[in-house]
């Protein structure tokens, strides 16, 4: 079953704020093996120039994939998860994820296409902090595989 | 060693990297990730969905990959825009070796605004599991 082409050009309200600590960035940078003292010790991170740790370049994907929750879970979508699979990922970062940090995700559809029987759904995160100023850019988009009736059709 | 964006040119190679990934890195990926999708973790559930086992997340395998570049410029805060498609799946047998990644880099391109372009190849078993992988970077002057 295709996606609903009318969620196209969509975009949702503002997420409820996502306060980033330190021990999470830890734990982030930890779980990939990023090994910079920039994401644990906040005195080498104010002497390279940042208010506090920053975290890794993948770590919006914890912000991100939250929020495209509303999206993929609207039964309106028509998306069987099951059938999911991430196609791509892209970050763009206007300056790095810190600690102290209060982020909104705003959640944006930029297309829905098909392609050789699969549904391509690209979604947009504009990572802000509260007060609006631009922290990333995420833009993934999530293949739903086709079943094999529908590729042969 | 941070390079210097004087000490850089197109076609400057990036010091490899070799990643193991086994199933214990999956499962502390999923907790720090918060991605709790069990056929990142329970065979019967990728056998159920077709897939031959377990395989890693795909945004692991971004992170693992990146390192190439965030080893190479020091401080992770330079990296400015990261992105990949996904290719194939990196597939993590239930033991204690797990799967190895191997990751290479070049400069492929460098912008007006001085930031570089370093294109990422990863592969999992002779065989490419990124497309596309591309990093911009901003060299300190």
């Amino acid at each position: 079953m295709p996606l609903d082409p009318s969620f196209i050009g969509r975009s949702y309200p503002p997420s409820a704020p996502y306060e980033v600590s330190r021990e999470k960035i830890r734990e982030f940078a930890d779980a990939v093996g990023e090994t910079s003292p920039a994401h644990r010790d906040p005195e080498f991170a104010r002497a390279a120039g940042h208010p506090d740790v920053i975290a890794p370049p993948t770590f919006a994907i914890v912000l991100s994939m939250r929020a495209q929750e509303i999206v993929v879970s609207d039964p309106a979508l028509g998306l069987d998860y099951t059938r999911v699979v991430h196609g791509d990922q892209t970050f763009v970062h206007h300056r790095p994820v810190r600690a102290g940090d209060r982020l909104v995700v705003q959640l944006h559809v930029d297309s829905i296409i098909t392609r050789m029987g699969n549904d391509l759904l690209s979604l947009r995160a504009e990572i802000t902090t509260e007060d609006g100023e631009a922290v990333s850019t995420a833009k993934s988009t999530l293949v739903v595989r086709g079943t094999d009736q529908e590729a042969a059709e | 060693m941070t390079p210097s964006a004087a000490d850089v040119t197109v076609g400057t190679v990036l010091p490899p990297l070799s990643v193991r990934i086994t199933r214990a890195d999956l499962v502390r990926y999923a907790g720090a990730s918060l991605d709790f999708n069990p056929i990142h973790w329970n065979d019967r559930s990728a056998v159920a969905v077709g897939l031959p086992g377990v395989i890693a997340h795909g945004m692991l395998t971004m992170a693992l990959a990146g390192r190439v570049v965030t080893d190479w410029v020091g401080d992770p805060g330079a990296v400015v825009e990261w992105g990949v498609r996904f290719g194939r799946p990196v597939v993590v047998p239930d033991d204690d070796e797990g799967a190895q990644l191997d990751v290479t880099a070049k400069v492929t391109k460098i912008h007006d605004d001085g930031t570089v372009k370093v294109l990422v190849t990863a592969t999992f078993d002779g065989r490419s599991v990124l497309g596309g992988a591309q990093a911009r970077v901003r060299l300190p002057g």
